[in-house]
């Protein structure tokens, strides 16, 4: 109700994050321009568009990881469950917003020792229950029946795609409301990618979660809704289905058809 | 054509023998100093010497337990001082110092580490040796932790910031905070390395004279506590080297041998260390 009085589109209410006027500069080179969209609560919402359009950097802005890189500043507003995240503790902003990232970045620990890094760190989660929590994050990323027997061994001994969904389980072992997923399977095989694919489903239940990808067959396959950047700009958000049937932009049906340069 | 590839053979074969006597005439030199060391001390190397006090001018027998013991005390001090704020520093800079900052503490950790380690010595005789009224254990102690302390940050520094800025991001986006990030993840990956350069900088002071001489300066007997003189290897070799009896310099070569021994066994140790983490990152 006080959204529509604000001014809001109506679908801010049901939206998870509410990003207005988003602004985002590297020193003085500005690398998003009044970017506004709602991603909508637990669903999955998929950005795409050409390299170097700032999917990546927008993704940042969301859980203020761009914040490690100095000198950027941004302007413009976000709302995580109508609370401005430039206004709430760092930490517990993560906490809620947890972020896979491009590369899968596994710790130099066991197995164990990565999905139980954020609960060890944070709440001091000890015993059976760490265990319990550990194995069913990993569970979770579909990951535990391929390596229940290496739980105690280096993360670095599994394959690339077995990492990534290492790096989704450690992630998912904090509970986030939020799952940010940079490219998560642009490293990935096929097989990989189709579980990672699924596990997003199922994690839609209990999470929101907004991933950037290049393959339009993986935009079009599992979110719900779009937006499609360039150059800085979000040019186009909308329902999935509609935004690759119907684009309303040019740019937008030329770089989804493969018509863009 | 036939004469290019010839030449080439050529010029490969010069390289290769130039860089392969070079990498000999290193592990000469090497060889040649134990072996005079040896050669010369090798008689006074037993457990007699390494335990027992030295003989009074003209005794035959004694040892040099007390320098042993002595190098053994300076450098528990060095490293109790110097190890905490080298590491520290070293985490300081590769993961928080600002640009402006960082430069000027590296640049200082770099003039530092330049710094001749007679003008380390004469600094603390003047800090620590003058207020007191006399030579000390701790005054020498500190004399070698002020040379640890540009070696370790650095070599800290270098290893922390081998570990992918990526891992901390990793820790960042958890929701932890980045000192908890650095010390639960980059320290933990970098442990090794790190602990490789300490070692490496005790090795490398524990043969430093200079800052001795005006600092614990030597003792013929065994240690009177942290304020009293203390011997210690690197000075006895010294007294002893440059003394007119025959015994006396025969059992600086000795020391000399053990002096070195010392310092290769911390050598080897730390390689060992550093190989053995880098086929645990290879999974
Ligand atoms: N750390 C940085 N410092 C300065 N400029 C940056 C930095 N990171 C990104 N940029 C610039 O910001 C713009 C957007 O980059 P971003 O990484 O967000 O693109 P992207 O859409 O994720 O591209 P890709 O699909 O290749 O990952 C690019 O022009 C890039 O050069
Ligand atoms: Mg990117």
């Amino acid at each position: 109700m006080e959204d529509e009085a604000l001014g809001k589109p109506p679908q801010a209410r049901s939206a998870k994050i509410q990003v207005s006027h988003l602004d985002f500069y590297y020193g003085s080179v500005q690398a998003l321009y009044n970017v506004s969209l709602a991603v909508p609560q637990n669903q999955i919402t998929a950005l795409i568009g050409p390299s170097g359009c700032g999917k990546s950097t927008f993704l940042r802005t969301l859980n203020r990881m761009s914040e490690t890189v100095r000198h950027t500043s941004v302007e413009g507003e976000i709302l995580l469950d109508g609370e401005n995240i430039f206004s709430v503790d760092l930490v517990a902003l993560r906490r809620r917003v947890g972020m896979v990232f491009q590369r899968p970045n596994p710790f130099p620990k066991t197995v164990f020792d990565n999905v139980a890094y954020g609960l060890r760190v944070n709440g001091g989660t000890r015993g059976a229950a760490l265990a319990d929590a550990v194995e069913a994050s990993l569970r979770r990323a579909a990951l535990w029946d391929e390596i229940k027997d290496k739980l105690h061994k280096s993360a670095y001994a599994l394959s690339g795609g077995q990492q990534q969904r290492l790096c989704i389980a450690r992630a998912l072992a904090v509970n986030p409301e939020v799952l940010l997923l940079d490219e998560p399977c642009s490293a990935l095989d096929p097989i990989s990618t189709a579980k990672i694919e699924e596990l997003m489903f199922t994690l839609q239940e209990n999470c929101t979660l907004v991933i950037v990808t290049h393959s339009m067959q993986q935009a079009a396959r599992v979110s719900s809704h779009t937006g499609f950047f360039l150059l800085g700009r979000l040019l186009e958000f909308n329902e999935t289905n509609i935004l690759f049937k119907r684009p309303g932009r040019k740019e937008t049906e030329d770089y989804i058809t493969g018509r863009f340069g | 054509m036939q004469y290019r590839n010839a030449r080439r053979k050529l010029v490969n074969v010069l390289m290769l023998s130039a860089t392969g006597i070079c990498a000999l005439v290193t592990v000469a030199i090497l060889i040649a100093i134990l072996a005079y060391l040896a050669w010369n001390g090798w008689h006074y190397l037993t457990w007699t010497f390494l335990t027992q006090l030295p003989a009074p001018v003209g005794q035959a027998g004694g040892g040099m337990g007390n320098a042993v013991v002595g190098t053994g005390k300076l450098l528990l001090i060095a490293a109790l001082t110097g190890i905490p704020v080298g590491l520290i520093g070293g985490v300081y800079l590769a993961e928080f110092g600002g640009k402006a900052v960082g430069f000027a503490v590296r640049y200082a950790a770099d003039l530092l580490n330049g710094v001749p380690s007679i003008v380390m010595g004469i600094f603390i005789y003047t800090v620590v040796v003058l207020p007191m009224g006399h030579f000390s254990t701790l005054a020498g102690g500190l004399a070698l932790g002020v040379m640890l302390i540009p070696i370790v940050v650095r070599s800290t520094e270098d290893f922390m910031r081998a570990v992918p800025s990526t891992l901390l991001e990793g820790a960042l986006a958890l929701g932890v905070s980045r000192w908890k990030g650095v010390a639960t993840v980059i320290l933990p990956a970098a442990a090794r390395g790190v602990a490789t350069g300490i070692l490496l900088s005790l090795a490398r002071v524990a043969g430093e004279t200079a800052p001795l001489l005006f600092t614990s300066f030597n003792n013929q007997y065994w240690s009177q506590g942290w304020m009293q003189p203390i011997a210690s290897l690197p000075m006895m070799i010294y007294l002893y080297a440059i003394s007119p009896y025959k015994n006396w310099q025969q059992e600086a070569w000795a020391a000399g041998f053990i002096l070195l021994a010392l310092v290769l066994l911390v050598n080897i140790g730390a390689h060992i260390i550093l190989s053995r983490r880098q086929s645990v990152q290879r999974g």
